[in-house]
């Protein structure tokens, strides 16, 4: 059992796509400044990474080595393609504060990464749990820097009024650098930072 | 003295191993060494001695600063003394107007003592507040990795007030001071290790998070509801005329940051960095001729839009913060260029960017803070490239 809970739950701290892999930073930038945004951006990561990682699993063995970037590919085009009309159809304010970042999900790194160093040489069932704990760990990240981002940036969480603008007659003074996207790259960072001294075995070697 | 060092002495078993402040070692370590010189030797092999350590390094840069300091105490109080006097105002407000009063003094703008003494009212509590928040990490940092507390934050520290409006609320003094520590400098390993100027990120931190308190036209007067630009804003907006000379600009006389207004005040914190030879004088030449080529090249090509296109490099040299940062944030030894070939094209792209992003980009009307971080990120790569033809070229030096 406890090789399905790592494979489950290592990519939340141990073996984070973001924090330890480095992947899928650009949309870690660019959808968080809000929580709702980051919310629903996750909910379609894991989506398409649970189901990509189960089909790529399922014809690992059918796969000729030189067309398979191919069929990955193609696999989860037509998975984000369905996450983004579905957004569209039930959530579509959501859907237009997205932009282009849910179809940019092809382009995440987590979702090819995962799929060729695991789905290809893993059963279908250890390959929906790795898909669905990698897309807790970028869910973990994104709610993190979202909930900083939106607090800090707007004084909102979900909407809703935490501190008080001093332009609306509260006391907070929003920090404007918050909505802007390198402040991702730091609050990213300082998790790196916080995870790797509490963690020092993820600290390479030099 | 005597008695501060048998006090020292005294209150050394508390903070030795063992004893009950042993975790605060280095804090005490640091006063002692503020106070004395060290009575450590170096014990084996050879070593260079040599008068200047970075102790003396850094206290130098604070001596070059102090000319600036005066100016920026005298022109903070002057603009605000004038704006009060324009605004037909008798007195300041609150707690620096009883200060003022209970000293006996006035709001004279012709008054050099009046001026001094109400500048010094808004810039020293911003430096105390930058001292004791930056001193704060410092404290914590040198405590955790269990190192001496570092000469290095008396610099930021001087500096950073200097680069400031007049009013900046305090809070943001503190952000500012412990995001530049912290973020700018300590995450990267400490003094000697930052890639960026901590000083300036901790202006960047505060440029880009709170705008309305760190640009525009309201800041730069430490009077409330005064509004006048500086030069450099009347320059970019087609509306307005100019309304100081060349030569008050030179000397200081315009709004601006606190420390940053008077090229006078920086060319003599120069010509000391040059002389004791602790400021490079390639990069301060090279930013300048950057500038003087740039700007030359704008002032040909021209434009009937733009009227920073016009803008002489005589002018572009006194305003802003252009003198301020090629004498003493340009040439900071730990982020800019170490190479001599890398220092001239360190400073020359610095001398660039300043005046690409005052003519060309309509967002910011001043460059320098952002032009000096962007080559400071540079400055390892331009290193590597002249380390490495070097090395090349002694190799087939040698082969041959």
């Amino acid at each position: 059992m406890s090789k399905y809970k790592n494979i489950l739950l290592d990519p939340i701290f141990n073996d984070n796509p973001i924090a330890r892999q480095i992947l899928g930073i650009c949309s870690a930038l660019a959808v968080t400044s809000k929580l709702e945004t980051s919310i629903v951006m996750a909910l379609a990561v894991i989506f398409v990474l649970t189901f990509s990682n189960l089909a790529v699993s399922l014809i690992r063995n059918h796969i000729s080595s030189s067309t398979r970037i191919l069929i990955e590919m193609t696999i989860i085009a037509s998975l984000v393609i369905i996450a983004d009309q579905i957004i569209k159809a039930y959530a579509f304010d959501i859907s237009k504060q997205l932009s282009v970042y849910v179809g940019l999900i092809i382009t995440n790194c987590i979702l090819m990464g995962r799929a060729e160093a695991f789905a290809l040489k893993n059963p279908p069932t250890l390959s929906i749990l790795d898909g669905l704990g990698n897309g807790f760990g970028y869910t973990f990240i994104l709610l993190f820097v979202g909930f900083f981002r939106e607090l800090f940036g707007s004084g909102k969480l979900l909407g809703y009024t935490i501190f008080t603008l001093n332009t609306e007659g509260g006391w907070y003074n929003p920090n404007g650098l918050f909505l802007l996207s390198p402040s991702a790259f730091i609050i990213i960072g300082l998790f790196i930072w916080f995870v790797r001294t509490w963690k020092p075995e993820q600290v390479e070697e030099e | 003295m005597r008695f501060l060092r048998n006090f020292l002495d005294k209150q050394e078993r508390h903070f030795n191993k063992g004893g009950k402040l042993e975790k605060l070692y280095y804090l005490y370590e640091a006063l002692d060494a503020f106070m004395y010189t060290q009575g450590k030797v170096t014990r084996s092999g050879s070593h260079i001695r040599d008068a200047i350590d970075l102790k003396r390094m850094m206290l130098m840069v604070v001596y070059a600063l102090v000319p600036t300091v005066i100016m920026a105490l005298y022109n903070t109080g002057y603009q605000a003394n004038l704006a009060l006097s324009k605004l037909g105002q008798a007195a300041g407000e609150g707690w620096r107007n009883t200060v003022i009063t209970f000293l006996g003094l006035g709001y004279d703008p012709a008054s050099v003592v009046d001026n001094m003494i109400h500048g010094a009212l808004y810039f020293f509590p911003v430096y105390i507040i930058t001292l004791a928040a930056g001193g704060f990490w410092e404290v914590v940092f040198a405590t955790i990795r269990k190192h001496e507390i570092q000469e290095g934050f008396f610099v930021t520290s001087l500096l950073f007030p200097l680069i400031l409006p007049p009013d900046i609320p305090w809070w943001q003094v503190v952000l500012g001071i412990s995001f530049g520590v912290v973020i700018g400098k300590e995450v990267f390993g400490g003094v000697g290790m930052n890639i960026l100027n901590p000083a300036l990120t901790a202006r960047a931190f505060l440029f880009f998070a709170y705008p309305a308190q760190i640009s525009g036209d309201k800041v730069w007067v430490a009077v409330d509801g005064y509004s006048r630009a500086t030069p450099l804003a009347e320059f970019a907006d087609t509306a307005m005329t100019v309304s100081a000379s060349w030569m008050d600009s030179f000397i200081g006389l315009i709004p601006g940051s606190m420390g940053e207004t008077s090229t006078l005040a920086c060319l003599i914190g120069a010509v000391f960095l040059i002389a004791t030879g602790v400021g490079s004088w390639r990069i301060m030449l090279s930013v300048l001729v950057g500038m003087v080529g740039t700007s030359l090249l704008f002032n040909l090509i021209g434009s009937s839009t733009n009227p920073m296109f016009q803008v002489t490099p005589l002018w572009h040299l006194v305003m802003g913060g252009f003198a301020f940062g090629a004498v003493y944030m340009a040439t900071d030894p730990v982020s800019a260029a170490m190479t001599d070939k890398g220092r001239y094209i360190y400073g020359l792209l610095i001398g660039v960017l300043v005046i690409l992003i005052r003519v060309v980009n309509p967002a910011f009307p001043e460059g320098m803070m952002l032009a000096i971080l962007f080559m400071n990120v540079f400055a390892p790569i331009i290193d590597r490239i002249f380390i490495n033809s070097n090395i090349k070229r002694r190799l087939i030096r040698n082969v041959s």
